[in-house]
C-alpha cells in the first residue's frame, strides 16, 4: 500500500462501491478496519487463503448467514452474533471450534463507524471464545440492494475422541435438560424493532456455548446423545426436530421452564409463546437418566447454565409427539411455529 | 408476572375442577360454545379440556375475526395492495389467510406488492405522514373491541388532514354471529354460551339479553385467563341445573352492564351497518359487519379505489359451518390434518390459531391417538 494514500476517515466515512472493487480503498479498507479488529497472524499474512494443522480425528465443519434487523440490539449486534452463533453451530457437535471464516456483504453508503463497531464486536467476541477469524471476504453492493451489512461464516472445530452426538442415539426415559431462561434473543430484538419500540430490560443471550458444552461432555461423557441450540423457531422447533429424528415423543412440564417475568410479560403483550421465540446462548440437550444429574450439576456450576433446568423425558410415541404438563394442571401438544413470526431474528 | 399469574393460579384451578365434576350432572351432557378466539386459544394453550369431566364438552365458536373473513375480501386487498401507488398495512395475522386459488397476502408481498404489518392503528398513521406520494390504506378488521381503535385512527387522519390515507373497513359484530348460530336451519345443540372477554367491555352485558331471554340459553361473560375459563363453565353449568337461563357476568374486572359508553358513541359517529356482510363459514349475515359513514366516505377505500366486491365460494369438503355451529368437531372432516393444516389452512377453523381447528391441531390432537388407545 502506498505511504501517502489518506487514511480511512472511520468517524465520519463510509463505504462507497470502490471498497469493493479489488483495488486500493478495499485492500486498506481490510487492512485498516477488519485486520485491526480480528489481529490475528494467519490475516497478517494477507493471502486469500489461510492454511492451519489439521488436528488428529473427526473435524466439523459449519455455515451460517447473519441478516438481523436491527444491526445492534440490546446485548449485541450482528458481529458478535456471528461469532456466536457459529461457534454454537460447531458446540453442538460437543466439538471445540478453532477458526472461523466471515465475509461481508455490505451496502454502499454504510458508515464506516458502524463497521467498525461491528467487526470490533467479532474480534472481542472471537478472542473470547478462543478462536481466530482467519480468512474473509467483501463485496459492497449498490444502495438498495442490501441492508447495511450481511454477514456469512464458515467454521470448523474438532471432536473429542469417541464422541458422536446424535439425535438418533436419544431413548425413551432420556432427560431433557436446558441451560436457561427462554427467549431473551427474540424479546431483545422485537424490542427494537421499528413500529414495535418498546422499553424492556431485556438482553440477547447471545454468548459463545463451547465451554459450557466441554463441560458438560467432560462430566457426562458417552450419556450425552445429543445437543441443540434453540435459536430460529425456539425451543419448540427444536423439540420436535429432535422428535421427528429420534422417532421419539417427549413429555416437557412447563413449571420446569424457565422464562424471565419480563420476557414473559413481552410475549403476553405481542401474543407470543415464549417456546417459539429464539435464544442465541442457550442449549438443550437430551441425556441419558443415568449420567444427567451430573450434567445438570456442571450446567449450574457454568456461568452460562445457572438457570439450568431438567424439563421434561423421551417416550415412546410413533406419533413422536412434543407433549406439555401445563403450570395450570393441564396438558398440551407443543407445536412447530406455523408461518414467519419475526423475520430476520439472526 | 403479575395480574396473570393470579388468573392462572393452579391450586385454584384444581378447585374449580373439583366443583365442576361435583355440580356436573353424570346423567346428562353440557355443551357450551365460547364464541371467542381467545378463549378457545386459552382451551388449548392451558389444557383446559384435561381438566373437565368428559360430559362437558366445549365447543369453538367463530369469534376469531381473522377466522371468519372470506376468501373475497383478501382477494380485493390482493388486487387493491398490486396497484403501485398503495402501502396496504395489515396486522401481522392477516397474512397467511388464504384466498382464492392459494393466493394470501403474503404471497402478493412476496410478488411485490407493497405490504406492511403493522402493530397499531397509528403505525399505519406514521406510514402515510412517511410517504405523501403513496396511498397508504389500512386493512381494519376485528370485532368490537378492535373498532373502537380504527375509530381514533380515522379520527386523527382528519385532525392531520392527511390526503393519502383511507381505510379498507372490514369490521364485525358479535350478537348478529351469535344469531346466526341459534337460527341455522340444522338444530344446533348449545346448552350456553361462555360469552365474550374484550368485546364485551366494549359493547356491555346488555346485547346478550336476547339469547338468554328469547333462545333459552344461559351466557356467562368471561375473561381470558383460564380461571376466568374454569369458573364460567361452572357458572354455566349451574344455571343448566337450576333450568336457569341469565346473562352473568363472571368478567366483572372489566366489563360492566352497559359498555364503555365513550367507545359506543365515538364508533356510533364513525361507522354505519351495512346490509349484509359474508362470514367464512357462515355465509352471509344481515346487518352484521360496519362500514363508513357517508360522512367519511372520502377515507373509505372501498370508495375512494372503486374497489369491486369479491364473492368466493368456501370449499365445499370443508366442514367448518358445522363445526362452527357445534355439530361437528374438527377431526370429523376430511380435510383436517390432510389437505388443511395451519401451514395451508383451507376453513376459516384452520386459518388463525384461535381458531377451532388451529387450536385442536397444534394444542389438542394428542387427545385423539390417547382416546384411540384408550379404545
Amino acid at each position: 500500500m502506498s505511504m501517502h494514500q489518506r487514511r480511512l476517515d472511520l468517524k465520519n466515512g463510509c463505504v462507497d462501491l470502490s471498497h469493493g472493487a479489488g483495488g486500493r480503498a478495499m485492500a486498506q479498507l481490510i487492512s485498516g478496519l477488519f485486520h485491526e479488529a480480528f489481529g490475528n497472524e494467519w490475516l497478517a499474512r494477507g493471502n486469500d487463503q489461510s492454511a492451519f494443522d489439521v488436528a488428529a480425528g473427526r473435524m466439523v465443519m459449519t455455515t451460517d448467514g447473519y441478516v438481523v434487523s436491527p444491526l445492534f440490539f440490546p446485548g449485541g449486534n450482528i458481529g458478535s452474533l456471528a461469532v456466536h452463533g457459529t461457534v454454537n453451530d460447531i458446540a453442538m457437535a460437543g466439538a471445540r471450534p478453532l477458526y472461523l471464516s466471515a465475509s461481508f456483504i455490505i451496502e454502499e453508503g454504510f458508515r464506516f463507524a458502524d463497521l467498525r463497531l461491528i467487526a470490533d464486536a467479532m474480534g472481542k467476541a472471537a478472542r473470547e471464545a478462543g478462536i481466530a477469524i482467519i480468512t474473509g471476504d467483501t463485496k459492497v453492493v449498490e444502495r438498495g440492494k442490501a441492508d447495511g451489512v450481511f454477514i456469512s461464516t464458515a467454521g470448523v472445530g474438532v471432536l473429542p475422541e469417541g464422541l458422536d452426538l446424535s439425535a438418533d442415539k436419544a431413548r425413551p426415559g432420556d432427560r431433557v435438560l436446558l441451560s436457561g431462561s427462554l427467549g431473551d434473543h427474540g424479546v431483545a430484538i422485537m424490542s427494537k424493532r421499528q413500529n414495535l419500540t418498546f422499553d424492556t430490560e431485556i438482553v440477547s443471550d447471545s454468548a459463545s456455548l463451547h465451554g459450557l458444552v466441554a463441560a458438560m461432555v467432560a462430566a457426562g461423557g458417552q450419556g450425552i446423545r445429543l445437543m441443540r441450540d434453540p435459536t430460529r423457531g425456539g425451543l419448540a422447533a427444536t423439540m420436535n426436530e429432535i422428535a421427528q429424528q429420534s422417532n421419539l415423543g417427549f413429555r416437557l412440564q412447563e413449571e420446569a421452564i424457565p422464562v424471565k417475568p419480563a420476557v414473559a410479560a413481552a410475549c403476553e403483550l405481542l401474543g407470543l409463546d415464549p417456546l417459539h421465540v429464539a435464544n442465541e446462548g442457550k442449549l438443550v440437550a437430551v441425556v441419558a437418566p443415568e449420567a444427567a444429574a451430573a450434567v445438570l450439576a456442571v450446567m449450574k456450576a457454568h456461568p452460562l447454565g445457572r438457570d439450568a433446568a431438567d424439563i421434561g423425558e423421551a417416550v415412546a410415541d410413533d406419533h413422536r409427539f412434543v407433549q406439555m404438563a401445563t403450570s395450570f394442571g393441564g396438558g398440551r401438544i407443543v407445536d412447530w411455529l406455523s408461518g414467519e413470526q419475526l423475520p430476520r431474528i439472526c | 408476572m403479575k395480574y396473570a399469574d393470579e388468573f392462572r393460579d393452579k391450586e385454584l384451578a384444581v378447585g374449580l375442577a373439583r366443583a365442576i365434576r361435583a355440580k356436573a350432572d353424570p346423567a346428562r351432557a353440557y355443551r357450551f360454545m365460547e364464541f371467542c378466539g381467545g378463549h378457545t386459544h386459552a382451551i388449548a394453550r392451558y389444557g383446559l379440556e384435561d381438566m373437565l369431566p368428559d360430559n362437558v364438552r366445549m365447543i369453538h365458536g367463530p369469534g376469531c375475526p381473522v377466522c371468519v373473513l372470506p376468501a373475497g375480501r383478501i382477494d380485493m386487498a390482493i388486487a387493491l395492495a398490486e396497484r403501485p401507488e398503495i402501502i396496504l398495512c395489515v396486522y401481522g395475522d392477516l397474512m397467511r389467510v388464504p384466498g382464492s386459488r392459494g393466493s394470501s397476502l403474503l404471497r402478493a408481498k412476496a410478488r411485490g406488492a407493497d405490504i406492511r404489518m403493522v402493530y397499531s392503528t397509528l403505525d399505519a398513521i406514521a406510514l402515510a405522514e412517511q410517504n405523501p406520494g403513496r396511498e397508504v390504506v389500512f386493512f381494519a378488521i376485528g370485532f368490537e373491541t378492535t373498532t373502537p381503535p380504527t375509530a381514533v385512527m380515522i379520527r386523527a387522519a382528519e385532525k392531520k388532514q392527511l390526503a393519502n390515507f383511507s381505510v379498507f373497513c372490514n369490521h364485525v359484530l358479535t350478537p348478529p354471529a351469535m344469531r346466526a348460530i341459534l337460527d341455522s336451519d340444522t338444530p344446533i345443540e348449545i346448552d350456553g354460551f361462555v360469552g365474550p372477554a374484550h368485546v364485551s367491555t366494549v359493547i356491555g352485558t346488555e346485547p346478550y339479553a336476547p339469547f338468554a331471554r328469547d333462545d333459552g340459553k344461559p351466557v356467562v361473560i368471561a375473561g381470558f385467563e383460564p380461571l376466568d375459563m374454569m369458573q364460567a363453565i361452572l357458572m354455566l353449568i349451574e344455571q343448566v341445573n337450576d333450568g336457569r337461563h341469565e346473562v352473568e357476568n363472571q368478567y366483572r374486572r372489566a366489563v360492566n352492564g352497559s359498555g364503555n359508553q365513550r367507545a359506543i358513541r365515538e364508533v356510533a359517529e364513525i361507522f354505519e351497518l351495512r346490509d349484509q356482510f359474508e362470514w367464512r363459514g357462515l355465509g352471509s349475515i344481515p346487518a352484521s359487519a360496519l362500514k363508513l359513514r357517508p360522512a367519511f366516505a372520502h377515507l373509505d377505500a372501498e370508495l375512494r379505489f372503486a374497489m369491486a366486491e369479491l364473492v368466493v365460494a368456501d370449499n365445499p369438503a370443508c366442514e367448518c359451518p358445522a363445526i362452527l355451529r357445534g355439530l361437528k368437531k374438527p377431526v370429523d372432516c376430511k380435510l383436517f390434518g390432510t389437505a388443511c393444516t395451519p401451514e395451508t389452512p383451507i376453513g376459516s377453523c384452520m386459518v388463525s390459531s384461535e381458531g377451532a381447528c388451529a387450536a385442536h391441531w397444534t394444542y389438542g390432537r394428542f387427545r385423539d391417538h390417547q382416546r384411540r388407545l384408550a379404545s
